[in-house]
């Protein structure tokens, strides 16, 4: 494995606001890396100089041995990028768009392929204004893609989607992986890192506060971890001696088990042991989103972020 | 080289699919025209005086050629420009390595290439309406449209490198295109104006474009005072265009 980026101390800062203030990581070949956090907490600024787009103030960086400040035209064409705040000319058509960003590569590129796995081929001869968010959406990623980069970075692509295409999204980026380049991903849903990512780095006031795959960190700072199911016995006292159980509460005949460890497993032999099979015995896994509440007091989708 | 004549190829028609500049470039001239020509006429000033002694038709057509091209660098081009920067298209390009001069190259191109149907569509309408004045030297006129043609290509681009939004950049464009229209050669003939207009005027890159068309259509011979100050507007307009270029 080897390092296709690496950021050390990266620091932007525009006049007196500090966007990003001391980040550092490292992202493998083939992994999906995700940046997660708030808005406003570096996040786009950190991919933006990996890009070449914004100039670090300090900090080593490295894209695939190039340094972004220095190397950025040549750097560019090895990468794709989705960008949070770009649009086409609304009278692009689809097909157009694809075309002329193909020619922006050194290679020759299958555009039309990469138009019907992202659904755009119906429509093609749509312009770039009449297309639903989520189209738009994808054609930018499309766009990122079409000239098979090794590194791709995608700055909040499913946002705008709905479910449905953002779980063909998800696929996508798998895919993407699978041919071998690497993913960088921007997001603030959580459940996506989770699904898509290898590790991820979460980010709050332009400093990395945790960094890890989305297991480690949820094992690390989500807290425990609860089983739950209903008996109508009231005696459950015993159920204090497996190992990891910290809590046990009832509400009615619903019982709730809080704990850490391999708590399903254990709980579940104990109360076969004590002849109790309940049907609906259910494990509630902390998630990510657990973990970053833990971490930045707050909850992603608070403050009337734009989903 | 692949990258600009696609660029300039998708421009062309996004040109094509914007009717306000359609408009402006293709049909307001021909308006002006046929106002101007059912006013006017194309009967010579018996005392030679006004229209630099030809008829009127014969004095407008190679102006309202300098108006197309004016209209196109001025109101069209500045605009798409202003509006690719804060729409963020200039800085989906640079993510993508897009050189800066092919971006501008078929912008200028596109400049260029409607200036010239706009012309060729003016002077048909003109042939067919009144019996104008071929052009006495085609090639010097040819020459001429390229530089006059090039001169308010940077412009647009000098406007659209420091116009911040497509708002403003529209307005600015239309600002100068009227007063450029009323004074600088398009509009009534240089002979009336008073002495304080035809000073302003002689401050408009459109007339500098004008003499330097008519001059070789009328017979006066090429023109090289005006070629100096045209090529002058040109180098001027990009030098300070490079310098305040913005991706964002």
């Amino acid at each position: 494995m080897s390092a296709v980026i690496q950021i050390e101390h990266l620091r932007k800062t525009y006049g007196r606001t500090v966007a990003v203030d001391d980040v550092s990581f490292a992202v493998e070949r083939g992994e999906i890396f995700g940046l997660l956090g708030p808005n406003g907490a570096g996040k786009t600024t950190t991919v933006e100089c990996l890009q070449g787009l914004r100039a670090a103030d300090a900090g080593y960086l490295r894209v695939l041995g190039l340094d972004p400040r220095t190397q950025a035209a040549e750097l560019r064409l090895r990468i794709g990028c989705q960008l949070q705040e770009s649009a086409l000319p609304d009278r692009i058509k689809v097909w157009e768009a694809l075309d002329l960003f193909a020619a922006f590569g050194r290679k020759q590129t299958d555009w039309l392929r990469c138009m019907e796995q992202w659904g755009l081929a119906q429509k093609s001869k749509a312009t770039f204004a009449s297309l639903s968010g989520g189209q738009r959406q994808r054609l930018l990623v499309a766009l990122a893609l079409v000239n098979e980069p090794e590194v791709v970075f995608l700055d909040e692509m499913t946002t705008g989607l709905d479910p449905g295409s953002r779980r063909v999204a998800w696929d996508l980026i798998r895919a993407i992986r699978e041919r071998g380049a690497t993913v960088v991903l921007v997001t603030h849903f959580m459940d996506e890192a989770e699904a898509l990512c290898d590790r991820v780095a979460i980010v709050d006031e332009g400093r990395v506060s945790a960094l890890g795959a989305p297991w480690q960190l949820i094992e690390r700072y989500a807290g425990p971890g609860r089983v739950t199911f209903s008996a109508a016995e009231h005696d459950l006292t015993w159920l204090h001696a497996v190992p990891g159980v910290e809590s046990v509460t009832h509400s009615g005949l619903r019982i709730s088990v809080e704990g850490t460890g391999p708590l399903l497993a254990l709980v579940a032999a104990a109360l076969v042991e004590h002849g109790i099979a309940p049907l609906d015995l259910a494990n509630q896994r902390p998630t990510l989103e657990e973990v970053f509440l833990a971490l930045t007091g707050r909850r992603t989708l608070e403050e009337g972020e734009t989903p | 080289m692949t990258v600009l004549r696609k660029m300039t190829w998708v421009e062309l028609k996004l040109f094509l699919r914007e009717p306000l500049t359609v408009i402006f470039t293709l049909a307001l001239p021909l308006v002006v025209l046929f106002i101007l020509g059912g006013v006017f006429g194309n009967t010579p000033d018996p005392e030679g005086v006004v229209y630099r002694g030809v008829g009127a038709m014969d004095y407008y057509v190679p102006a309202y050629i300098g108006l197309v091209i004016a209209s196109v660098g001025l109101v069209g081009l500045p605009m798409h420009l202003a509006a690719y920067r804060e729409r963020g298209v200039l800085r989906r390009f640079k993510a993508s390595s897009v050189p800066a001069g092919n971006v501008v190259g078929s912008q200028v191109a596109v400049t260029m290439i409607s200036a010239a149907a706009g012309s060729l569509l003016l002077m048909a309408a003109a042939r067919l309406a009144y019996s104008f004045q071929a052009p006495h030297a085609p090639e010097q006129v040819v020459l001429a449209f390229v530089l006059a043609a090039l001169s308010f290509s940077a412009l647009g681009v000098l406007l659209g490198a420091l116009l911040p939004t497509a708002r403003a950049a529209q307005g600015a464009g239309i600002l100068l295109w009227f007063v450029m229209l009323f004074i600088g050669g398009a509009g009534p003939p240089p002979e009336v104006l008073t002495d304080s207009m035809r000073f302003v005027a002689q401050l408009t890159p459109l007339q500098h474009a004008i003499t330097l068309l008519q001059d070789p259509w009328l017979g006066f011979g090429w023109n090289w005072r005006e070629t100096l100050v045209v090529a002058g507007i040109t180098a001027a307009s990009a030098l300070i265009a490079l310098r305040f270029f913005r991706w964002e």
